[in-house]
């Protein structure tokens, strides 16, 4: 599929998965790869952390958009944010102070389970409709979290049966199930223990969401070698050496041996755990390499919108 | 309180700490960390405890934890010492915190009356505040703590930590609950339901109004109901919490710092370190998960430069083709791992700047996940290892090299 086709299926893509898969790697993945096809994106941070920034080389967004990168802005929209901004878009502007000074702001909130997590969706509904971007990223909670982040407004539809809350509940849940709109990206690793929880996830976020899930990110997927490393061993090194006429000492035919060994062992594992996610969980995969050589910046996120791209290319 | 010049080493947490706080930000480790500690202690003679919050599947099953109990319960040591190795009178017990179950327990014994915790456990603002309200969850796994340690049962407990948005959480969640339990605007409410409007102030009452009309009077009127019958049991619930923060600051706990090497991680770490030096205690012990394996000391500029060298080399036939290009890819793979393994060296010791004399300890990349007795022994050895019990086999590539 080209890259532009995919980035248009919906104008809004909730970027999800378990803490430490690089949800927020593949969040400015897309983002760059997206801007890259003409298109104007906007970033939304909802936890308030600051590694997004970072991997633009760019100071801690804020609440007032940043421009991240060329057709790339970026933004927080913490449940905070969210709250306060609701209550002034309600007339309720001079209460809200008063709410968050006295400590009612979260007595409410925890009278009203999931009022947060509406507040930050319905904001994200708002931007889309104002098409603040022509695609909306957001970066969500982690896997435990992401679930009731995208069930919480159907609770709420229940639990709250009137006024402007079950109306914001209904614009959510709107939003959440019309794939035109809006799609979750799920990401994980390939190993055992994340495969396992986005395949958890995968199930709750479709059944008890109603959300449509795009495909899965595998992100860190070691890269081919140009060689069989299971088939290397010191004395191979030291023939192939001898045959080029080149020194390489006893030790360092061991150490690059090793290295081969490891390098094609976790390769294989990747491989068996990418398949295995595939057989639990009928959804097509983009695979993103491991990055061995840098930190991520700004670069290092250019060559996994490559890899993105490509990706995407192969569906 | 912990003198933080005091070095302990991993072998003192697991054979002298008495509690042992393993933290970290989500995806590092922890449970499994935790897991490990306690099962050495229980091989040195202890008796053991290990307080998960929400550990895998597998690991949970490996532990017994299918049913959700809020009590330890023993495993049996065929399955953690099958080859009765332990010392004498060590045992391993495994639970799994119910959040809710642990706040319901508090209520019972802080009412003045049975009919006063049922009223406040049946309220639906109660309710939402056992099992929605980020920060209890903290809170109640340091509840529990101190409720295993006033017990007595156990030499040793060792308590996994949710994963918190804000790093620490639980150093914070008693003050937070505290904060939100002594909510002024409700606390003027303490009368009965429905005439409030009526008493509380014009302010108070315009203030309440306006959230009925956001929330519904219903649920305004749960908040108030709850405040009301929770009247009286503050003060128990603030020394209770004051009591459960002095646990942490006594010397015989430990606090276990688990990372891993990445950058987001060890950002993290270093802030965690230094927040738990704001409470004037001190990281005992750093762990640092799923490092990369450095083969040999040769840096990787070198080995890449090497590579690029070899590539340019001008051979001819297939065969020395063949030879130039599978030497070239080996040392660009050796340039690649090195290359890792030298900057996540350099990212702990960032964190090391923080935790100061706390010895660090390297996980490798494991080829299997930890969900099994079997596995937790091998992270053991590579935790611990001097253990008598050791077999002699090197997991593959131990740590980062010096």
């Amino acid at each position: 599929m080209e890259l532009d086709r995919f980035c248009s299926t919906s104008r809004v893509i909730i970027v999800a998965g378990k803490g430490g898969v690089g949800k927020t790697t593949v969040t400015a993945t897309l983002a760059v790869a997206a801007a890259r096809t003409g298109m104007s994106v906007l970033i939304v941070e909802v936890e308030g952390k600051s590694g997004l920034a970072s991997a633009f080389d760019r100071p801690p967004l804020g609440y007032e958009e940043t421009e991240l990168a060329p057709g790339v802005r970026g933004r927080t929209l913490t449940p905070d944010d969210a709250l306060l901004d609701w209550l002034r878009g309600n007339g309720l502007r001079r209460i809200s102070n008063r709410l968050v000074a006295s400590g009612t702001l979260d007595v409410v909130a925890t009278a009203v389970p999931g009022l947060k997590d509406i507040l930050v969706l319905g904001k994200v509904k708002s931007l889309d409709l104002t098409r603040a971007a022509d695609l909306v990223v957001v970066d969500a909670p982690a896997a435990g979290h992401a679930v009731t982040f995208l069930t919480s407004a159907r609770g709420l539809l229940d639990a709250v049966r009137v006024g402007p809350v079950n109306k914001q509940a209904s614009d959510v849940v709107e939003l959440l199930s019309d794939p035109e709109r809006c799609r979750v990206l799920l990401v994980t690793l390939p190993e055992e223990t994340p495969v396992n929880e986005l395949v958890d996830t995968a199930y709750a976020i479709e059944d008890r969401a109603g959300v449509a899930l795009g495909p899965v990110v595998v992100n860190g997927c070691y890269e081919k070698l140009a060689l069989d490393g299971a088939g290397v061993t010191a004395a191979s090194v030291l023939r192939d050496a001898d045959l080029l006429d080149v020194f390489v000492s006893e030790r360092e035919a061991e150490d690059l041996a090793r290295a081969a060994g490891f390098r094609a062992e976790r390769a294989a594992i990747q491989t068996h755990q990418a398949d295995r996610l595939a057989r639990l969980l009928p959804l097509p995969q983009i695979r993103l390499p491991f990055l061995f050589t840098a930190d991520l910046g700004y670069q290092e996120i250019g060559h996994l919108a490559d890899a993105l791209t490509e990706g995407v290319a192969a569906l | 309180m912990n003198d933080p010049r005091v070095v302990h080493s991993l072998d003192d947490v697991v054979e002298h700490g008495s509690v042992a706080i393993c933290c970290g930000s989500g995806g590092v480790g922890k449970t499994t960390t935790a897991a490990v500690l306690a099962v050495q202690s229980a091989r040195r003679g202890r008796r053991a405890v290990v307080v998960t919050i929400d550990p895998a599947k597998r690991l949970a099953n490996a532990l017994g934890l299918d049913e959700l109990s809020n009590e330890p319960h023993q495993i049996d040591p065929a399955r953690w010492d099958p080859k009765g190795e332990r010392v004498e009178g060590g045992r391993l017990s495994a639970m799994m915190l119910d959040t809710k179950s642990t706040f319901d327990d508090l209520v019972t014994r802080y009412a003045a009356t049975p009919e006063q915790a049922q009223r406040i456990l049946e309220n639906s603002f109660y309710r939402n505040l056992a099992s929605a309200l980020s920060g209890t969850q903290e809170y109640m796994a340091m509840e529990k703590l101190h409720e295993l340690h006033e017990e007595g049962d156990f030499d040793l407990i060792v308590v996994d930590t949710p994963p918190s948005r804000h790093a620490l959480d639980f150093l914070d969640a008693p003050k937070r609950l505290l904060r939100l339990l002594d909510n002024r605007v409700f606390r003027l409410l303490m009368v009965p339901t429905r005439t409030y409007l009526r008493v509380a102030g014009a302010a108070v009452q315009m203030f309440l109004h306006t959230i009925s009309r956001v929330v519904g009077t219903e649920v305004v009127d749960d908040i108030v109901a709850f405040f009301r019958s929770f009247e009286g049991m503050e003060e128990g619930f603030r020394e209770r919490a004051h009591r459960v923060v002095e646990v942490l600051a006594q010397p015989e706990t430990r606090f276990v710092l688990v990372t891993s090497p990445r950058r987001d991680a060890v950002e993290e770490a270093r802030f965690f370190a230094a927040k738990i030096g704001d409470h004037d205690l001190a990281v005992d012990a750093l762990i640092v998960n799923r490092v990369h394996p450095r083969f040999g000391t040769e840096l990787s500029a070198g080995l890449r430069s090497r590579a690029d060298s070899l590539r340019e080399l001008k051979v001819s036939g297939r065969e020395a083709t063949a030879a130039r290009d599978r030497l070239s890819a080996c040392y660009a793979n050796l340039a690649d791992f090195n290359e890792i393994a030298e900057r996540e060296r350099a990212h702990i010791e960032t964190v090391r700047v923080r935790t100061g004399a706390a010895p660090v300890s390297f996980v490798p990349y494991l080829a299997h996940d930890v969900h099994d007795f079997e596995a937790l022994a091998e992270v053991g050895r590579i935790l611990f290892p001097d253990l008598p019990d050791r077999d002699g086999s090197e997991p593959t590539g131990a740590g980062p090299g010096q």
